[in-house]
C-alpha cells in the first residue's frame, strides 16, 4: 500500500468519501478554513494534507461555572460538523454534556488521557473559575474546579478558553458576584492559553482553531488579550454592513420606526459595536444565517472583557459622539465609553490580517482585562517532540503583514 | 447496603452528583445535588430593568432563549406592558421552535446511550436494519447502502481505537435490551440527530440573529424590524427561509423522532413500571394565543394534579410558590425551617459540606446549592410529562389523540404514563404538537405583514421616566424542561430584587423541611440497580427529566429584604 493509499485508508477524507462527500466539498471546505483563518489561499493544500493525515489528537472538554452555550455553539459548527470533528479529526476523549459515561468512569476518561497523552493533548475549558472559600461554588467528583483545571491544563499541550467566562470571568465575574470567578489564564497563570470570547464563541472560530491546530500545531496568532486575531482583529463597527447608514447620519430612533424597517444604523439604540473586536458580520451565526445587528438589535458586546460592566446600560449609546461621518469619530465614540476596552479596540483597528503564525507572549504571563501589553518582538512557535516531552523552541520569523 | 454517588452526572447540562443507597439491586434512598453556583440574580441587583434578559438568559444556554423570555414577561409585568401582536408570534415562534429542537437533542445526544448500545450497531446486518427502517417509517434514507456506510464510519471509528466521547460506556449491560439492528437505526439518527439540530435552529438566527442566547428581545416587544423589502429585516426570503425549516423540522419530528421514540420504546415497556416518582404534577402554562396574556388562552393549559388524580386539574397561583433552603447551602433569617415566595425571598449563601476534595456529602444536613421549590408544601414534578398529563386530563384534542395513538401502538394503559418511559414519551408527543403549532403562528404574522401591522414594539413604557417608583412583577414560560418563573422587583428604575424559580430546581432540589423528597429523589426510589460500578438504570430516570442544572441554581439578595407596603402594578 503506497503513502496515499494509506492516508485515504485513514484520514478524514477516507471516511468523508465513506459519507459520499465528494472530493470537491472536502476542499472547498479546506479552501474556506483558510480563508476564516486569514491565510493565503495556497495554505489550503497545507490543511488538506493536514486533515487527511490527522492521526486524531486528543481533547477534553471542561465545564465549570458556565451554562453549556459555547458547548451549544460548537454542536453548530458547520464546515467541519461537531461530528465531523468528534468522530474524524480529534479524539474527543471528555466533555460531561455529550459523553457517554458518568461518575467515575467518566473520571477514568479524563485520567487516562492525561496520563497517556502528557504534553500532548489540548484542553478546553468553558466557564469561569470560582477560586473564593476553597473552590466550594463549584465540585464535580468532589473535587474543586481549580484543582481539576491545575491538573488537567498544565499537563496539556495548550488550553483553549472558550466564551467570555473562561476568557475574562464573565458573567459569574460582573459586579455582584461573591464566587471569586477568574478566567483561566488568571486562575492559573502561566498557561500555554488561547481566549475564543464571545458569549458564547462562535462555533466557526473554533472549528478554525481546532483546524489550525491540525494544520500547524499550535494555535493561531493572538491579540494582548490572547484571543486570535482572525476572529478578533476587528471591529465589528469597521466590518458592519450598516456603517453607511452611521457615515451618513441615518440612525434608529426608536424600536419599529422607519428607519428600523430599513436598517439603519443602532448606534442611538445602545449598539456597542464601535468598542468590540469581534467577526459576527463576516462569518456571522449558523450557517452565516444572521447575526444580531443583521436582526435589528445592536451589539452587546460580548467578546470584550468586563462586557457586563463595562458594556451596560446596553441601551445607553456610547458617549461623547462629537458628529458623524468621519472615522476618527468612530474612534472617539469608543475611548470616550470605555477606556480600555476603546483602547484595545483602536490598536485591533489599525492591525492587518495576519499572514503567518507567530507567537504569542512566551512568558505565558496572565493578561488582566484591560491590561495592554506588548507582543513578543520575535516570534517563536513551540511544537511539541515526538514522545510528548518537554515542548522544543523554533525560532521564526514574522511574515510582512503581521502588525500589533 | 451500599452507597454510591454520580458525579458527575453526564449527558446534561450543568453539575449534577446522584447519591443512592442501594439494597439487594434497588435504590433504598437518594440524595440529588447542584455543585456548581453562580449567583446571577445577585449580579442583576442595580442594574437597568431594561438589561435584565440579556443576564438572566446567561443562566443556561442549552435552554437558551427561556430565561430571557420569562425575564422580559417579568418586567413588562412590572411595568404595566402589553405587547404588541407581532412580538407575541415572534416570542411563540423562537420558544416553541427551542422546545422542540431541544427535546430532540435530549432524545438522540443526551438520553439515547442510556438506551442504545453502540458497540451492538456494529454486529448488525444493515438489510435488516433497512428492513426495519422500512417498517417503521417513510424516512427516506432508509436503505442497506446508507445503514452500510454509516456502520463504516462507526467501524472505522472503533478501529483507530480511539473511543472518545464513547470510551468507558456501559456497553455490554445486561439492561440493555434492542437487537443490533435497532441500535444501528439509533446510531445513524443520533448523526443525522446532530446535522439536523444545527439546520433547525437557523429559525434562532432569522428572527434572533444567533443560537445560542438569541439577541433580538426588549422590554416591550422585539427588535425584530419587519419589511418585506428590506435585506437588513424580516424580509420575504427570510420568511420563507422559516417556512422551509419549518417543515423540515415538521418532517424529522414525524418520520425520525417519533418513530424512533415509538421502536426503542417498544423494548423497554417494563421501563413504564419503573421512576414515577411523586406523583405531583404541575404547569403555569404557555403560548398566549392573545396578547392580553389572559391563561384561559394559553395553548398549553396550566394546573395541578395530585397523586396521580388526573380526574381532578386543579388551579394555580403564583403566590403559593415558595422556597425552602433547609438542606440547601443557604441561611434564611427565620431560620433554616422557614418557606419564603420568591419576592421576598432572601439566600446568605452559607456552605456547610465537605471541603473538596471530598467522597460523600453529608445528607443529614445542607447537601445542594439548588433550594426547594414548593407549590402549597406540596413536591411537584414539572416538564413536559407534566404539561402533557394536564393538556390530557383538559381533554384538549391536540394532545388527547396522539396520547392515545402512543399509548394504543405501546400497547399500554394511560398509568404508563407515570414513569421514566412515560417522560420519554411525553417529550416526543409535546415536539410533536409544537412542531405542527409553527407553522400557524408563522402564517398569523405574515398575515399581520400583509394588512400593514408592522408594529414590534411598545414604546409608550421605554423611558424610565414613565415608570411607577416601586413596582413587582412575575413572568413565567414554559420551557422544555418544564415551568419556569421570574420575580422581579423595579425600584427607582432599578433592579432591587430579582428571582428564578427554574424547572430544573422543582424537580432536582433537596428535601424540604418536611423530609419531602424532590421529583428526581422520589422518583429513584425502587430503580433496579444490576451492577452499582456501572449505575445506567440510576441514569435513565434521572435523564428522562432532561436535568439542567446550570438553570437550577441561583442566588437572591443575601441581606434579604422585606417588602411591605409595595403596590403591585
Amino acid at each position: 500500500m503506497d503513502e496515499r493509499e494509506t492516508i485515504l485508508k485513514d484520514g478524514v477524507w477516507a471516511s468523508l468519501e465513506r459519507r459520499n462527500i465528494p472530493r470537491r466539498s472536502f476542499l472547498r471546505f479546506c479552501s474556506v478554513m483558510a480563508g476564516a483563518l486569514a491565510l493565503p489561499a495556497s495554505y489550503t493544500t497545507r490543511i488538506v494534507h493536514a486533515l487527511e493525515t490527522t492521526t486524531r489528537p486528543a481533547l477534553v472538554w471542561l465545564e465549570f461555572q458556565d451554562c453549556a452555550g459555547n458547548t451549544e455553539s460548537a454542536l453548530r459548527s458547520s464546515h467541519p460538523t461537531f461530528a465531523d470533528i468528534v468522530l474524524d479529526l480529534l479524539s474527543w476523549n471528555y466533555h460531561e454534556t455529550v459523553m457517554a459515561p458518568s461518575g467515575k468512569a467518566a473520571e477514568k476518561s479524563l485520567q487516562d488521557t492525561i496520563t497517556q497523552q502528557r504534553g500532548k493533548y489540548l484542553a478546553v475549558v468553558e466557564g469561569s473559575i470560582p477560586t473564593g472559600d476553597n473552590g466550594v461554588y463549584c465540585t464535580i467528583g468532589g473535587r474543586s474546579a481549580i484543582d481539576i483545571a491545575q491538573q488537567v491544563c498544565t499537563n496539556a499541550f495548550a488550553t483553549i478558553a472558550v466564551g467570555t467566562c473562561a476568557s475574562f470571568g464573565g458573567i459569574p465575574a460582573a459586579g455582584g458576584g461573591v464566587t471569586g470567578a477568574l478566567g483561566v489564564s488568571q486562575a492559573i497563570p502561566g498557561l500555554k492559553l488561547i481566549n475564543l470570547s464571545g458569549c458564547p464563541m462562535n462555533g466557526a472560530n473554533l472549528a478554525a482553531t481546532l483546524v489550525h491546530y491540525l494544520t500547524f500545531k499550535e494555535l493561531p496568532a493572538t491579540d494582548a488579550l490572547n484571543r486570535p486575531l482572525f476572529a478578533h482583529g476587528d471591529r465589528i463597527h469597521d466590518d458592519c454592513p450598516r456603517r453607511a447608514h452611521y457615515d451618513a447620519g441615518e440612525f434608529v430612533q426608536e424600536w419599529g420606526d422607519e428607519g428600523h424597517r430599513d436598517g439603519w444604523c443602532l448606534y442611538k439604540m445602545g449598539c456597542k459595536g464601535p468598542a468590540t473586536n469581534y467577526n459576527c458580520p463576516r462569518i456571522q451565526w449558523n450557517d452565516a444565517t444572521n447575526w444580531p445587528i443583521g436582526v435589528g438589535h445592536g451589539c452587546v458586546g460580548c467578546a470584550q472583557p468586563q462586557f457586563w460592566d463595562t458594556m451596560t446600560p446596553f441601551y445607553h449609546a456610547l458617549p461623547n459622539v462629537g458628529g458623524f461621518g468621519v472615522e476618527v469619530t468612530a474612534e472617539q465614540v469608543g475611548i470616550g465609553a470605555v477606556a480600555t476596552v476603546a483602547a484595545l479596540s483602536a490598536i485591533h483597528a489599525t492591525g492587518t490580517i495576519i499572514k503567518k503564525q507567530v507567537t504569542k507572549r512566551k512568558d505565558g504571563q496572565a493578561v488582566s482585562p484591560g491590561q495592554v501589553l506588548p507582543q513578543a518582538a520575535s516570534a517563536s512557535v513551540e511544537v511539541p517532540t515526538e514522545d510528548g516531552s518537554q515542548p522544543a523552541q523554533q525560532e521564526t520569523s514574522k511574515e510582512e503583514g503581521t502588525s500589533i | 447496603m451500599t452507597r454510591i454517588a454520580i458525579d458527575p452526572v453526564t449527558r446534561i447540562e450543568g453539575h449534577l452528583r446522584i447519591e443512592v443507597e442501594v439494597q439487594d439491586g434497588q435504590v433504598t434512598d437518594a440524595w440529588s445535588s447542584g455543585t456548581m453556583f453562580r449567583g446571577i440574580e445577585l449580579i442583576l441587583r442595580g442594574r437597568d430593568p431594561r438589561d435584565a434578559w440579556v443576564f438572566a438568559q446567561r443562566i443556561c444556554g442549552v435552554c437558551t432563549t427561556v430565561h430571557a423570555l420569562a425575564s422580559v414577561r417579568a418586567v413588562e409585568d412590572a411595568l404595566g406592558i402589553t405587547i404588541p401582536d407581532n412580538a407575541r408570534l415572534i416570542r411563540n415562534l423562537i420558544a416553541s421552535s427551542q422546545l422542540v429542537q431541544d427535546h430532540v437533542i435530549h432524545f438522540y445526544h443526551l438520553h439515547a446511550l442510556d438506551w442504545v448500545d453502540v458497540t451492538l450497531a456494529l454486529k448488525a446486518d444493515p438489510g435488516a436494519t433497512s428492513t426495519l427502517a422500512q417498517s417503521i417509517s417513510t424516512y427516506p434514507k432508509s436503505s442497506r447502502t446508507y445503514f452500510k456506510g454509516v456502520q463504516d464510519r462507526l467501524n472505522a471509528f472503533v478501529n483507530s481505537g480511539h473511543l472518545g466521547l464513547f470510551a468507558n460506556g456501559y456497553w455490554g449491560h445486561p439492561a440493555y435490551q434492542l437487537p443490533p439492528e435497532a441500535n444501528l437505526l439509533a446510531v445513524a439518527h443520533y448523526l443525522e440527530a446532530l446535522d439536523w439540530q444545527r439546520d433547525f435552529i437557523r429559525i434562532h438566527a432569522v428572527l434572533g440573529g444567533k443560537n445560542p442566547h438569541p439577541q433580538s428581545y426588549l422590554v416591550g416587544g422585539m427588535a425584530t424590524a419587519l419589511n418585506l423589502d428590506n435585506e437588513s429585516t424580516i424580509n420575504a426570503d427570510r420568511l420563507s427561509l422559516l417556512s422551509q425549516l419549518i417543515q423540515r423540522g415538521q418532517d424529522f419530528i414525524s418520520q425520525v423522532y417519533i418513530p424512533d421514540v415509538l421502536a426503542i420504546g417498544s423494548f423497554y415497556k417494563n421501563w413504564a413500571k419503573i421512576g414515577a416518582g411523586l406523583g405531583n404534577y404541575f404547569a403555569y402554562g404557555d403560548y398566549p394565543t392573545d396578547t392580553q396574556n389572559n391563561p384561559d388562552t394559553y395553548f398549553f393549559p396550566g394546573g395541578m394534579i395530585l397523586g396521580k388524580d388526573l380526574t381532578s386539574i386543579l388551579p394555580i397561583d403564583q403566590n403559593q410558590v415558595t422556597e425552602y433552603v433547609t438542606h440547601s447551602w443557604y441561611n434564611y433569617n427565620e431560620g433554616d425551617r422557614a418557606a419564603l415566595h420568591p419576592w421576598k425571598g432572601e439566600t446568605t449563601p452559607n456552605y456547610t459540606g465537605p471541603q473538596p476534595p471530598y467522597e460523600f456529602l453529608n445528607t443529614d444536613g445542607k447537601y445542594s446549592w439548588l433550594k426547594s421549590p414548593r407549590y402549597n408544601d406540596h413536591a411537584m414534578e414539572v416538564g413536559p410529562l407534566a404539561r402533557m398529563l394536564i393538556a390530557y386530563a383538559r381533554g384538549k384534542p391536540y394532545v388527547t389523540q396522539p396520547v392515545n395513538a402512543v399509548l394504543r401502538q405501546l400497547n399500554v394503559d394511560a398509568s404508563a404514563l407515570f414513569s421514566t418511559l412515560g417522560r420519554i414519551a411525553a417529550r416526543a408527543i409535546e415536539a410533536q404538537v409544537m412542531v405542527n403549532q409553527l407553522p400557524l403562528w408563522l402564517q398569523q404574522l405574515e398575515d399581520n405583514i400583509a394588512r400593514g401591522d408592522l408594529t414590534i414594539h411598545e414604546n409608550a413604557h421605554w423611558d424610565p421616566s414613565t415608570w411607577p417608583s416601586e413596582s413587582l412583577g412575575w413572568g413565567h414560560h414554559e420551557a422544555p424542561r418544564g415551568s419556569l418563573g421570574h420575580w422581579v422587583h423595579v425600584k427607582d428604575g432599578k433592579i432591587e430584587n430579582y428571582q428564578a424559580v427554574v424547572p430544573t430546581t422543582w424537580n432536582a432540589g433537596p428535601r424540604d423541611a418536611r423530609g419531602q423528597r424532590g421529583a428526581y429523589e422520589a422518583s429513584l426510589l425502587g430503580t433496579p440497580v444490576a451492577n452499582p460500578e456501572q449505575p445506567v438504570e440510576i441514569l435513565r430516570t434521572v435523564h428522562s427529566f432532561d436535568p439542567c442544572l446550570a438553570c437550577a441554581v441561583h442566588v437572591v439578595d443575601p441581606r434579604g429584604r422585606e417588602y411591605a407596603n409595595i403596590q403591585v402594578v
